[in-house]
């Protein structure tokens, strides 16, 4: 029979693609679901930020007014977005250790051996990953809102779903290109101290960037370059209902490279697992 | 769909064919030159000591990475040139236990529909055939966490058939189970050959697995040392079994000890 044949009797269109994409987010979900410990953690990690860190500097921080705040803001408002990109941060390293996790448990190679090309199903355990830290970011925001943390208006949850999206796809593009780069990975404590501390405090997630500016001139421009300075000003303004356009640029073009570094790596060809052995 | 595409002609394509692969890690080699054919409806065993280079042929067929060189096909599909057409005629058992011990059963083969394009609702309707094949009708609902080892490799293999394979692959299924486990996962399996015409390639380690009439591929440190019915291997050794045929074939003091 000729391979013409073959793939007439077994078409593996978009009709096959869509089912995969939501069996891969439906499994997702539900192992998140019985992982109670993950979900409690990614939700207590913000509260304490918020609760008692932003409590605590309240009297020391005062943040004046500056885009897309109309008037002052207490500490706490102002590091709101902050803890929500902290936490697609969290998850999106989290997911990509459960990556490595998955692989040397084979059933990275179970996704693998799916007839769907490769670039899609690394794109569906994305997608999969930003739904799940989308759900911790909405429970924290149920939290904040009895701290009387809310946007200006109700649309505000709503108009934040996008920019928690796409930061989200750029956070887990870039926890998957580490974890076919990075060859031990097994450990998280690792990531946290060379990954996620760097990347948080060195943003604005904690300060506004004129301070920072005022203090080091030189820690400002770090916090330039930092990708998830554009996450935490794209959630920023998005909650209060507006676009920060030179976020959403970098955010984008940051998503689009991480992911296709990350499909290069994961190339069967040119691919980083061979040299493990996989 | 009609059946004259059911079943590929025997003699025109193999179910598997392995053409020349080689592989190396930097400079160490694990594949060089391997080649060998498995027919559709016939039970083909990858022998090999740990290390002979069985999970890395596992890992090109598979596509999980390419061969340096070689081409492998899957009836006649190219598995680097045309993975999709080749993978869905591929069903897989890793040597890795591959459940998800947190959910059931039916939520794990449901999983694994879904990445073969097959829906929630057909799944459903092929799972019950597939478990009643290996055993295990009435555990549908169970969590993978509370079946035994020999269970989940049942599982597996149900699974594996989900997508309606035509070849199926096994890394040492057998590792880690009891004598009668063993026994009864090749019972099913053999079974398979015989009621669905499908190519078997079965790797390991054990040669009490083998009968006198299957197809043998001997692998040692990356090489195809004797590719023929075990019969005929034993035979061409001069040995009275094929574990002698194995140890003669592979070389005196070269019996790694966890053989």
């Amino acid at each position: 029979m000729s391979e013409a044949a073959f793939a007439r009797e077994r078409p593996f269109g978009w009709p096959q693609r869509l089912i995969c994409l939501y069996g891969i987010v439906w499994r997702e979900s539900l192992r998140f679901l019985h992982q109670r410990e993950r979900f409690i953690s990614a939700l207590v990690r913000p509260l304490v930020w918020l609760f008692i860190f932003a409590a605590g500097f309240r009297q020391t921080l005062g943040v004046s007014i500056m885009p897309p705040y109309d008037t002052y803001v207490l500490y706490e408002v102002y590091i709101t977005p902050g803890l929500m990109a902290m936490i697609q941060l969290f998850n999106g390293m989290q997911s990509s250790l459960s990556m490595v996790y998955d692989r040397e448990m084979g059933s990275m190679r179970m996704l693998l051996v799916s007839p769907a090309p490769r670039w899609f199903l690394l794109t569906s355990k994305l997608i999969a990953g930003v739904a799940v830290s989308i759900l911790q970011v909405y429970a924290f925001l149920v939290v904040a809102y009895f701290w009387e943390i809310e946007p200006p208006t109700w649309w505000g949850y709503l108009t934040v779903l996008p920019a928690l999206a796409l930061s989200g796809l750029m956070l887990g593009a870039l926890g998957m290109l580490l974890s076919s780069l990075i060859k031990q990975l097994e450990n998280f404590a690792g990531v946290m101290n060379f990954v996620i501390f760097p990347m948080f405090f060195a943003s604005s997630a904690l300060y506004p960037l004129w301070r920072v500016q005022q203090g080091s001139p030189w820690l400002a421009t770090v916090c330039r370059l930092n990708p998830f300075t554009y996450s935490v000003e794209l959630i920023r303004f998005a909650f209060y209902g507006q676009v920060n356009w030179l976020a959403l640029a970098v955010v984008a073009g940051c998503t689009a490279a991480f992911l296709g570094a990350a499909i290069i790596a994961y190339d069967p060809a040119r691919g980083m697992l061979m040299r493990r052995g996989g | 769909m009609t059946a004259v595409t059911a079943a590929p002609p025997k003699t025109a394509v193999s179910a598997l064919s392995v053409e020349n692969v080689s592989h190396a890690y930097g400079e160490r080699i694990a594949l060089d030159e391997v080649s060998f054919h498995v027919a559709p409806s016939s039970f083909t065993v990858l022998l090999g000591l740990n290390g002979a280079g069985k999970s890395t042929l596992f890992s090109v067929i598979t596509h999980l990475y390419a061969s340096r060189s070689g081409v492998v096909r899957i009836f006649g599909c190219d598995v680097a040139r045309k993975s999709g057409a080749a993978l869905a005629l591929l069903g897989v058992v890793f040597q890795q236990r591959t459940l998800d011990p947190d959910l059931s059963v039916a939520q794990n083969l449901a999983y694994h529909g879904a990445l073969h394009g097959i829906g929630p609702r057909e799944t459903r309707e092929r799972q019950a055939a597939q478990l009643a094949r290996v055993g295990l009708a009435d555990r549908a609902g169970d969590k993978v966490r509370y079946l035994s080892g020999g269970q989940m490799r049942r599982v597996e293999i149900a699974r594996a058939l989900l997508h309606r394979p035509r070849m199926l692959l096994l890394d040492e299924p057998t590792a880690g189970l009891d004598i009668k486990a063993r026994a009864g996962l090749l019972e099913v399996v053999r079974g398979l050959i015989a009621d669905e015409g499908i190519g078997v390639l079965w790797a390991t380690h054990l040669v009490d697995e083998i009968r006198d009439d299957d197809h043998v591929v001997v692998l040692h440190k990356g090489r195809v040392l004797a590719d023929d019915s075990s019969r005929s291997i034993v035979l061409a050794a001069d040995a009275s079994s094929i574990g002698e045929a194995f140890t003669r074939l592979t070389g005196p003091g070269r019996e790694e000890a966890d053989w």
